[in-house]
């Protein structure tokens, strides 16, 4: 790499006539002016040629500013800098372009779930309701979430964190290589195979109905594989030391493990255990498959169809009208604001919790 | 993996490599470290040792179950179906012969996914740089936080947002492409102004939801760059984009590789976004501005209602072949990780 850094350099050199270290540069606000001129123009092409859609303007703007940046640059300065400018723009101009739809997708569910999300809505269900009034609430798809994410963490995270123990404290042989690896497998598995996986397997194989517990079941398998890596890595950062210290005071290996190393991760193991709920919380695939929907109140999550957040989002968006739309928007910013709340306070205990002996 | 070469005697470990030291930190195994004389197992660590084993067997025992009930199910479809279930374009398993098969729906998921991925990796590389060399510092370390909270919303939302949002607004560009680019027939509309319901669109709002994970794991890996090549790049009189390219990216290389793996993995697996966003079809057309076509995961979810006992076998079927695919993008990305993760122990 740096040979060929030191081959480019003198032709780079000869690039330049003036021969003196000082060369001409563009000033400092000239790519604000070519954005702020780009974008103008853009939108006036829009407007002039009638293109509807604003992503055309917005696309028009882009090109346009990544055209001038190029031609300005090479005039003033050289062919170096115009490239290096052009790079600068193009990064730019993909962080904006990320940056529009994941904005506008947060600001159209904020702005439109925020009309009908209130007590009222949270602390109703849909039931007696026809789908076409208006009204109705969430209530029952919330009590079905947290119940089929808290059995799925009751199973998940409790193997999850064995395995990561098994795999940091124990590991090294065959065993613990297949299980890495097959942990590495089941974290790229789509969320409807593991749907359809207790499908063939509780409800075609065992004969067993929809319930909120078969869902739980395929939440689990999902959430598994995440606790297991982030576990993984926090017992990873416990220091050695701490080990062998308590070992050669003639601590038991398994006690240990409980009352040091554990407590010693607890807050990054936490953390990773939360946002592995966040994840679950927001798969509708299996849920669909597996607890069906219900449009009542079932608190009883091993028997019967139960609702989900996601599968109500899901099912007002089919109903079409008016009225279930709103409601579906309601209940996407309810499902939003519940995964990034625990998001929140993950990276809170994460920050509260930091093990203060290794910094990154 | 690291951890079997670490032998009792534990060699000498280089002090400024945090990767083996924290690796090779694991302690020795206890399971084949002979007990010393005196010192009885205690009953406590056999339980304890039993148990996180038994996790590690327990999830062995359900990829093994998961394969082998799909498997299972999928022959019991396949061995009835009248077609040849790789390349048929018909999805009626209800029928009399039962008649599906997976020629669209494998169409339509790749294509969407190399769509998603054309459009992703790109944007995804600039927008990691943006956030590891180029951003001003106050805004780098809230803009990675940020993307850490995108890549958590939940796929139905993007699917709400997709259908009644992002269609309306596609309108003008995919007439705009049929006006110019349809003599590629790719991007010819038989009835421009339709709803862009197509498996371009699908594409699109694919490639959205996988920007935060190509763009986390990229800009992870454009931070570990080494220092000293930059700056000895930068001293040399190296504009930016030149450190850039001969230094960053080539170190990062095999990281946006891995990445991008990664993110093709989830667009191939995605279900409710595409469900929400795609009118699917069962004719075949190389259109792909026009509504049509479906995904494995969609046509699982739009289907499902309305299919009886054998409808679900054929599902599961399709669901198969699905898992199959992703283990194989998966597996890629995960042995380019594990072989990134030698060389750069060396010189991290």
């Amino acid at each position: 790499m740096s040979d060929k850094l030191l081959l480019d350099k003198p032709d780079v050199a000869g690039a330049q006539p003036s021969g003196t270290l000082a060369h001409r540069r563009l000033p400092r606000w000239s790519p604000i002016v070519i954005a702020l001129l780009a974008a103008g123009l853009g939108i006036g092409i829009g407007n002039a040629a009638g293109l509807q859609s604003r992503i055309q303007w917005g696309l028009i703007a882009a090109l346009l500013f990544v055209v001038t940046t190029y031609v300005v640059t090479s005039v003033v300065e050289d062919r170096r800098q115009a490239k290096d400018r052009v790079a600068t723009s193009v990064v730019w101009v993909c962080f904006i372009v990320a940056v529009v739809p994941l904005v506008s997708l947060a600001w159209t569910t904020i702005s439109r779930g925020v009309k009908l999300l209130d007590g009222y809505f949270l602390s109703h269900s849909m039931g007696g309701m026809t789908n076409l009034e208006e009204g109705g609430g969430v209530y029952h798809a919330l009590l079905g979430t947290l119940e089929q994410v808290g059995i799925a963490t009751l199973i998940a995270a409790p193997i999850g964190l064995l395995t990561a123990i098994y795999l940091v404290e124990y590991g090294g042989g065959k065993l613990a290589q297949a299980v890495t690896f097959f942990v590495d497998v089941m974290t790229g598995i789509p969320s409807i195979v593991a749907g359809l996986f207790i499908l063939a397997f509780w409800n075609l194989g065992l004969g067993f109905g929809p319930s909120g517990f078969a869902g739980s079941m395929a939440l689990a398998i999902l959430m598994m594989p995440v606790v297991v890596r982030s576990t993984e890595e926090m017992l990873k950062l416990v220091p050695n030391e701490l080990r062998e210290a308590s070992l050669a005071l003639g601590v038991p290996k398994w006690r240990t493990i409980l009352k040091v190393v554990l407590p010693t991760s607890i807050g990054g193991i936490a953390t990773g255990v939360m946002l592995a709920v966040a994840r679950i919380t927001g798969e509708t695939a299996p849920v669909m498959l597996l607890v069906f929907g219900n449009s009542l109140i079932n608190p009883n999550p091993f028997s019967g169809a139960q609702e989900s957040l996601p599968l109500y989002v899901w099912n007002q968006y089919k109903l079409g009208n008016a009225a279930s739309i709103d409601r579906a928007w309601a209940g996407a910013l309810t499902l939003i604001a519940f995964v990034m709340l625990l998001n929140l306070l993950a990276r809170g205990i994460a920050r509260w919790k930091a093990p203060k002996a290794v910094s990154r | 993996m690291e951890n079997s070469r670490t032998s009792a005697a534990s060699p000498p470990r280089p002090p400024d490599d945090p990767a083996t030291a924290l690796s090779s930190s694991a302690p020795a195994p206890a399971a084949d470290s002979a007990p010393v004389k005196g010192a009885a197992v205690r009953p406590g660590d056999k339980v304890f040792l039993g148990l996180s084993r038994g996790s590690g067997i327990a999830l062995l025992v359900i990829m093994a179950a998961i394969a082998a009930f799909l498997s299972y199910r999928a022959s019991i479809a396949i061995s009835k179906d009248s077609v040849n279930f790789l390349t048929a374009f018909d999805w009626n398993p209800q029928a009399d012969p039962p008649v599906f098969g997976i020629g669209i729906l494998a169409f339509g998921t790749v294509v969407s996914s190399l769509i998603a991925m054309a459009i992703a990796v790109p944007v995804a590389v600039g927008i990691a740089l943006f956030i590891s060399h180029y951003a001003p510092r106050k805004l780098a370390a809230p803009l990675g936080y940020v993307i850490d909270l995108l890549a958590a919303v939940p796929s139905i939302i993007y699917g709400l947002w997709g259908a009644l949002f992002l269609v309306p607004y596609l309108d003008g560009l995919t007439r705009w492409m049929d006006q110019f680019l349809g003599w590629t027939l790719l991007f010819d509309m038989s009835n421009p102004g339709s709803p862009a319901r197509s498996i371009f669109t699908v594409g699109i709002l694919l490639a959205i939801m996988i920007l935060p994970i190509i763009t986390n794991v990229s800009r992870e890996v454009f931070l570990q760059s080494p220092r000293m090549y930059e700056e000895a790049a930068l001293a040399l009189g190296a504009t930016r984009w030149e450190v850039i390219r001969m230094s960053v990216l080539p170190f990062g290389r095999s990281g946006i590789i891995s990445a991008s793996m990664l993110g093709l993995g989830r667009a191939l697996g995605e279900t409710m976004a595409v469900a929400t966003v795609l009118s699917p079809g069962f004719v075949f057309t190389w259109h792909l501005l026009d509504p049509g076509s479906g995904t494995f995961a969609q046509n699982i979810a739009a289907k499902f209602n309305e299919a009886n006992d054998f409808g679900r076998d054929a599902l599961i079927a399709s669901g198969l072949v699905l898992f199959v695919i992703t283990l194989l993008v998966n597996g890629a990305a995960r042995y380019i990780i594990a072989r990134r993760k030698e060389y750069s122990g060396a010189n991290a």
